[in-house]
């Protein structure tokens, strides 16, 4: 095919996905290697992709030390609670404690943070989150950014991370495809900050047809940040913790401020609270240190949200469906009316449109909710991911590998969604994470650590004829049928995304089966995801360099999926009931499982091989408070 | 909410080309104007509808749950800093409109240029310190939060 080949040699750190996690490591980056060739490869526009491309009305990670609120601690110690006790706490105090320098920065940059007028601090939504009119948050972040880099190459597809001939395990660039040109470009690079974002789109959603596009987290969250790491044989962590989200119905508008700041509440359709009656039948499932009916709310620890999730799906299961929010009292106040849409404008304009389209005014009609599609992705209350190192004062030896933040691939790093076990970093502790990759990244350049580097011609080759391989079908077989989209040798990247959604929807625990699976589901999940790849590998068909695009996203989506299932294979138990049950194991089990799941593929071969990693948590250090 | 373009409009400028996060506004080669080739694909995030200097991009929400004859429109202006929405129902009870700010500087002024930034020094380099840190976390004179300052320790095994 007549793609030109394009070179971008000698770069020290390139940034591959600039979202959140992205712009902060680029920005970073340019501080700690002033002498440093930094390279931005970005699948959209810089200035509106990823997560927050429409903006966001809050930032849902910033401590407030400055105003005496929390300390980093109180941080880990909420989201270990959040996720069931399955975090790395290191990771997360080291996020927590440098999350807001981020923030003040953003401020400083234009970003409209709301103030309290009473406290002069910032506006807090909850205990964590702060609000702001951050409709312009992307293209703020994505200009400090592109002072920084050398080159930001927009529209770059990365496909495949390049490995170094030398040395075994250790990365040496990344390889992709301009979506609009076609051209194959190659990234030579000595370090690499994967900020690719999480992945939507797995699991078959609730809405259909000219609606598809309508899934919580962006439609063109790909999954590469896993997909791109998992092929080069990174571990991960924590994969099976996919997450399910309470959101308006169809339109998914967010219902944080709402829950929060506006003061709404749920209810069955009978007007009655639910979800406390689902408890204690919950407590004897989880165990009385993750929901103690009695003493919950008088402890005031939150109840978490994959708990609450069970008693809206019970709830609706139990035939007294449509759960409400009820807003008709909170919008009588003009002044929370008006932030209630906002709330939307800034981040999800869709539900915005519904509600217009189906003349629901929430000032006299409490509208619908419902549980979503699980998503898979590391920076929200979920935390699937790499397994990265940490920072050298915080981490046992089991959590620590020299550089913070780098993968069990040398050179290779990560932030935001692409970094296991640090739910609840939202987009404040993801471009914290990118802050503190580069850092890292630079450190390791300047270390000599990838000295010696080699890439082969064959290793580039081999890509190239890898990556344009859709379209040779496409071209190869199109003239066997008169019209159409029924080939018998190939499938299109639309209808492999229908059986991969299809699949991971019965066997793994979608909406359809209300997120219940177990051994003998999984097994045969991992069978049929087996044939996908074998058609994935040769009958993928692409007509253009667009559909080029969603055939290697749904190559990423695959490979996100496989280690999906191999996780929820591995833990045999029900850790988070109201994301995801293992039918045959509808206990948590501390026992066995208070553990973080490990699984690393081979590159070579494909098999995954699975371990247990122990768990640290953050506990106060008895011995000083007794020697003080 | 997919979005659409209105033919007596558009000019074929590509701003929404460029825009869009999906990469799913093209240019129809027989018409020379912009249109959404993959309208399942939308995030309906209005990153186009922003972008077009022309206001020839509109959303229709998704015909699957969206009846016709609603209408968010949206005008963004980077000078002004001020982003100004238009809400219109169905049947036509409730037409509002709200704004808010983009920004509180003059747009694009007040990203410092990481290049010319000074050079940390060793010191800096061996801390855990990042750009503009320890001031910027407290915006006081403490120092980083570590597992000593906070009498912390990490332990194996089940606490809550
Ligand atoms: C509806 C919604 C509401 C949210 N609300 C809030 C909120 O109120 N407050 C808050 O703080 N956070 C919120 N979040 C979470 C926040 O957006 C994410 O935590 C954050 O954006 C994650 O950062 P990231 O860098 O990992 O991924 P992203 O920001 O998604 O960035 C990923 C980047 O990688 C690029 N990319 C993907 N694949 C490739 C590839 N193959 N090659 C090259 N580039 C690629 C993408 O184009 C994108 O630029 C919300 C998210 C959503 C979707
Ligand atoms: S930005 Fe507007 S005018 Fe320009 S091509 Fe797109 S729709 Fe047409
Ligand atoms: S609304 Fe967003 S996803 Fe849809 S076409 Fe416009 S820019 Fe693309």
């Amino acid at each position: 095919m007549g793609y030109d080949t394009i070179v971008e040699d000698n770069i020290d750190v390139l940034v591959v996905g600039a979202g959140l996690g992205g712009t902060g490591a680029a920005f970073e980056a340019r501080y700690w290697g002033k002498d440093k060739k930094i390279v931005i490869a970005e699948k959209a526009n810089i200035d509106r992709s990823g997560a927050v491309a429409q903006g966001l009305y809050a930032i849902n990670c910033y401590m407030g030390t400055r105003f005496g609120e929390n300390n980093p601690e109180d941080h880990v110690r909420y989201a270990r609670m959040d996720l069931m006790g399955m975090v790395r706490e290191d990771l997360l105090f080291d996020m927590a404690r440098h999350v807001d320098s981020a923030v003040h920065q953003f401020e400083e940059w234009g970003l409209p943070l709301m103030i309290n007028p009473k406290t002069g601090t910032y506006q807090r939504e909850g205990r964590w989150q702060i609000m702001i009119h951050g409709e312009s948050y992307k293209p703020i972040v994505a200009e400090a950014a592109k002072k920084a880099a050398d080159k930001v190459f927009n529209r770059i597809c990365v496909t495949h991370l390049l490995m170094d001939d030398n040395k075994e395990n250790r990365v040496a660039g990344a390889v992709g495809f301009n979506v609009r040109t076609g051209n194959y470009h190659v990234f030579k690079s000595k370090t690499v900050v994967v900020g690719a974002g999480g992945a939507s789109n797995i699991y078959k959603p609730r809405s259909v047809g000219e609606g598809a596009g309508r899934v919580w987290y962006a439609p063109w969250s790909s999954g590469s940040a896993y997909g791109l790491m998992i092929e080069a044989g990174a571990k991960m962590t924590q994969m099976e913790n996919k997450i399910v989200l309470c959101r308006f119905k169809d339109g998914y508008g967010p219902v944080g401020a709402y829950f929060l700041h506006l003061k709404t509440y749920t209810q069955n359709a009978a007007g009655e609270e639910y979800e406390s009656k689902w408890f204690p039948a919950l407590s004897e499932m989880v165990g009385k240190e993750y929901l103690d009916t009695e003493n919950q709310h008088l402890s005031h620890k939150p109840i978490p949200t994959c708990l609450r999730n069970h008693a809206f799906i019970n709830e609706v299961n139990a035939g007294r469906g449509p759960i409400y929010m009820v807003t008709k009292e909170a919008f009588q106040d003009p002044h929370l009316e008006e932030i209630g849409w906002h709330n939307f404008l800034g981040m999800t304009v869709g539900q915005a449109v519904l509600w217009a389209a189906t003349d629901v005014d929430p000032k006299y009609e409490n509208p619908e909710l419902t549980t979503s599609e699980p998503y898979v992705m590391g920076s929200h209350a979920t935390g699937c991911g790499a397994w990265c190192s940490g920072p050298k004062d915080v981490s046992p030896k089991e959590y620590y590998w020299g550089y913070n933040r780098m993968t069990s691939v040398q050179g290779l790093f990560g932030c935001g969604d692409a970094v296991g076990g640090t739910p609840h970093a939202f987009s404040s502790g993801s471009f914290t994470e990118g802050r503190l990759a580069a850092k890292a990244a630079v450190e390791y350049v300047n270390d000599g650590k990838a000295d010696g580097i080699k890439v082969s011609d064959e290793q580039i080759d081999k890509r190239k004829e890898q990556i344009y391989k859709p379209m040779e079908t496409y071209n190869v077989y199109r003239n066997a049928i008169t019209a159409g989209s029924v080939n018998p040798h190939y499938i299109n990247p639309r209808q492999g995304l229908d059986r991969l959604q299809k699949l991971m929807d019965e066997y793994c625990g979608g909406v359809t089966v209300s997120y219940m699976t177990n051994g003998n589901l999984l097994k045969i999940g991992l069978k049929k995801l087996g044939l996908l790849v074998e058609d994935w590998e040769d009958g993928i068909a692409a007509e253009n360099v667009h559909e080029l695009l969603r055939a290697w996203e749904l190559r990423h989506r695959i490979l996100t999926s496989e280690s999906v299932i191999q996780h929820t294979l591995f833990r045999e138990e029900t850790r988070w009931p109201g994301y995801y049950y293992r039918g045959d194991f509808m206990k948590l089990d501390d026992q066995n499982w208070h553990v973080l799941t490990v699984s690393h593929r081979d590159p070579k071969t494909g098999e995954y091989t699975m371990e247990k990693a122990p768990l640290y948590h953050l506990t106060e250090d008895e011995d000083k408070e007794e020697a003080a | 909410m997919p979005t659409f373009v209105y033919m007596t409009r558009c000019d074929g400028c590509g701003h929404c080309v460029d825009i869009c996060p999906s990469d799913i506004m093209h240019i129809d080669k027989t018409t020379r104007r912009a249109y959404n080739i993959e309208p399942n694909m939308c995030w309906e995030c209005y990153s186009c509808v922003k972008a077009c200097p022309h206001h020839a991009i509109d959303v229709r929400g998704y015909a699957d749950f969206a009846p016709l004859g609603h209408s968010v429109r949206v005008d963004r202006d980077e000078e002004k800093g001020i982003i100004a929405w238009r809400i219109k129902f169905r049947n036509g009870k409730k037409d509002f409109e709200l704004f808010a700010p983009i920004t509180t500087k003059p747009w694009g002024t007040a990203i410092p240029n990481m290049k010319e930034a000074s050079q940390p020094d060793d010191s800096m380099r061996n801390s855990h310190l990042l750009y503009n840190e320890p001031k910027y976390i407290r915006l006081d004179e403490g120092g980083l939060h570590t597992l000593e300052s906070n009498d912390l320790k990490m332990k194996e095994g089940v606490y809550y």
